[in-house]
């Protein structure tokens, strides 16, 4: 059972400690922070409508919230998966060490899931929960009803109830987002012992490349759906959240790259074997698909849409194009955190490898599944609650 | 007669309280006694002759998994020849290739360093451990609940010394517990009992009469990456600084 251990153990390079040559944390994790990024930067476009008033992106709120909400009911997947003892993992809530930083994540996700996302999306729809409710053509109309939780106020006075709720849900949101997703960077940043990921920076490059992922993949939605529903793509709002998306590539990349460069001019003990680890074992995802394909190409797509504005066809395409790329990109950027934050051994003389298994638990088809499953839930709860059809402007317009 | 009644009764109930204190003060006494032990051990690197009995004795008392990526002590052989190139092999993964490659050219120094739990006064692994299932016992060692153990492996990224895995039967965290079972009854761990050198010291650190005092006023000490103020309670004589 230990055979893919002794076939790593020939290929270890210098010397490792030898109880390091297990990769602990594999692929599932490596799926953990990707999902959740998405999660946190589909909500903070939603907020972006409700806080900042952006017109121009009301068409994809609703799309982002639900985008949000499918996203974060798979994120704890991959890592009960992961677990030893995945029954024992409610000690979490009931026992927590409160000096861990992963005990407070069932705090946050809760939180997370119950206050802030649940709540507001209950709030965006029940009054059309309500209006769907009471067509009696409908099949749906009793699963609405007990969505909208048996409420049937739709007065002026209690929508007006609504709106604020979102409102103040929102005003709470947007730092809850970024708690999610700077503490998921915490749980990696505060490891002393790991070079690679001790720095105060990997929370913060955590959430704003969230940012970047979760507006990409919103972006990505709305380009594939609208079409198959039979409506137009709307292109004020498309250059709208593509340019969201380029300045948050921007922030992004200038702290990618001010950690590249403190790190190598501080030139640490351990700088070293982490010159070796990028040159050697991360060069393809971090050198070629992190940076080159995920960040430079999308960058300069973007750079060149702003200088010369071709014609919508063309902009569509590029959008999809560099979108995608961002996506490649971004699970690259996971995986060079988690994955290569163990290929290194922490007696910073050797190196080792990852062997992905195809099948089992932590293999690459249960990572492949776990990567359709959230497109399967958004698609049962477009399903459910429909992003566009039937909605009065009012509703979502303040 | 009521007199005397009442007296017998005013004894019976003092003699109970009395005794009753003189339990719980006992207990007390024996918990102070427990918390004042600091369990720690000494590491005379120029005693290690690198045979591996340690850590034999460890996989034979503790149930380690016997495969070579489970270890709960293992010894380091470094070779520093002369050009300052450093070739480092763990003297129980039977691969001797870069060993016998490294000694083809000049060495200038060679040495064993025996490596462990390092037992830290600050653990990153109990700070970091969700539920609380890695703890430090009154006797400053640091151990695992494999009942309480959810196996999300967060201690073992934590732990910079490498000292801990994943137990490939229980999928729960292990280590080395200074042999808990043995020291908490006053014998000695297995890998200290069984080294023919006696470069192991087990002892405590709170008293002044051990041969684990007179080793820390013999030596110049040295504990490994004390950078990270983990503050470890295995401690090095004659460390070599190649050594991390």
């Amino acid at each position: 059972m230990n055979q893919h251990l002794y076939e790593a153990l020939k290929q270890v390079q210098g010397f490792i400690y030898p109880n390091e040559i297990e990769v602990h944390w594999g692929i599932l994790v490596v799926l953990y922070p990707y999902l959740t990024g998405l999660v946190a930067g589909a909500f903070i476009l939603a907020s972006l409508v409700k806080v900042f008033n952006v017109r121009e992106v009301y068409s994809v709120y609703r799309l982002s919230l639900l985008t949000a909400l499918a996203f974060l009911l798979v994120a704890p997947l991959p890592l009960l998966l992961h677990l030893g003892h995945p029954e024992r993992s409610f000690e979490i809530f009931l026992t927590p060490n409160l000096t861990s930083a992963m005990a407070m994540f069932g705090f946050v996700y809760a939180w997370y899931l119950m206050v802030v996302l649940l709540l507001e999306v209950w709030f965006t729809y029940r009054r059309d929960l309500i209006v769907w409710a009471r067509d009696k053509t409908s099949p749906l109309r009793w699963v609405h009803r007990a969505l909208a939780l048996f409420s049937d106020d739709i007065s002026p006075e209690a929508l007006s109830f609504d709106q604020k709720a979102v409102k103040a849900i929102t005003i709470i949101g947007v730092p809850s987002a970024f708690l999610l997703h700077g503490y998921v960077g915490f749980i990696f940043g505060s490891i002393k012992a790991n070079p690679w990921w001790s720095s105060v920076l990997i929370p913060i490059v955590f959430l704003f490349s969230a940012m970047v992922s979760g507006i990409a993949l919103v972006l990505l939605l709305y380009m594939v759906i609208m079409p198959r529903k039979g409506q137009k793509i709307e292109m004020a709002c498309l250059d709208k959240i593509a340019s969201y998306l380029f300045y948050a590539v921007i922030i992004d990349f200038s702290l990618e790259c001010l950690d590249f460069i403190h790190r190598l001019y501080e030139s640490e003990e351990s700088i070293k074997i982490l010159s070796e680890l990028v040159m050697n074992k991360l060069f393809i995802s971090l050198g070629v698909m992190q940076i080159l394909l995920g960040m430079l190409v999308p960058l300069a797509i973007m750079v060149s849409i702003k200088l010369f504005r071709f014609e919508e066809e063309l902009r569509r395409l590029l959008y999809f194009l560099s979108a995608l790329l961002i996506q490649l990109g971004i699970f690259a950027t996971r995986w060079n955190v988690v994955v290569g934050g163990q290929m290194f051994s922490k007696s910073f003389r050797g190196l080792t490898v990852y062997k992905m298994e195809l099948t089992g638990l932590e293999g690459l088809l249960m990572t492949l599944a776990l990567l359709i499953l959230p497109f399967i839930v958004l698609a049962v709860l477009i399903r459910l609650l429909p992003p566009w059809d039937k909605v009065a402007p009012e509703a979502i317009a303040d | 007669m009521q007199r005397r009644l009442f007296v017998r009764r005013l004894l019976s109930v003092m003699a109970i309280s009395f005794g009753s204190l003189a339990v719980k003060l006992r207990a007390a006494a024996e918990r102070a006694g427990i918390a004042e032990k600091r369990f720690g051990m000494g590491i005379q690197v120029d005693k290690c002759i690198g045979c591996g009995r340690c850590v034999e004795a460890c996989k034979e008392e503790n149930a380690v998994p016997l495969d070579p990526f489970y270890f709960r002590t293992w010894v380091e052989r470094y070779i520093i020849r002369a050009d300052g190139e450093v070739a480092v092999t763990n003297i129980d993964e039977r691969i001797t290739a870069a060993r016998d490659a490294a000694l083809e050219r000049e060495v200038m120094r060679s040495f064993f360093v025996p490596k462990l739990c390092n037992q830290c006064d600050h653990p990153p692994c109990v700070q970091v451990c969700p539920v609380g299932a890695t703890f430090s016992t009154p006797e400053g060692v640091v151990l695992v609940d494999d009942q309480r153990c959810i196996g999300c492996r967060y201690c073992i990224q934590a732990c910079p010394y490498g000292a801990r895995y994943l137990h490939p039967v229980k999928k729960t965290a292990d280590k080395c517990t200074f042999c808990y079972h043995r020291t908490s009854k006053g014998m000695l761990p297995a890998c200290v009992e069984v080294c023919p050198t006696q470069a192991r010291i087990f002892g405590d650190l709170a008293t002044t009469a051990s041969p684990l005092t007179r080793f820390r006023r013999m030596n110049k000490l040295s504990v490994l990456k004390p950078h990270l103020n983990t503050e470890p309670k295995v401690l090095y004589s004659n460390l070599d600084g190649e050594v991390r």
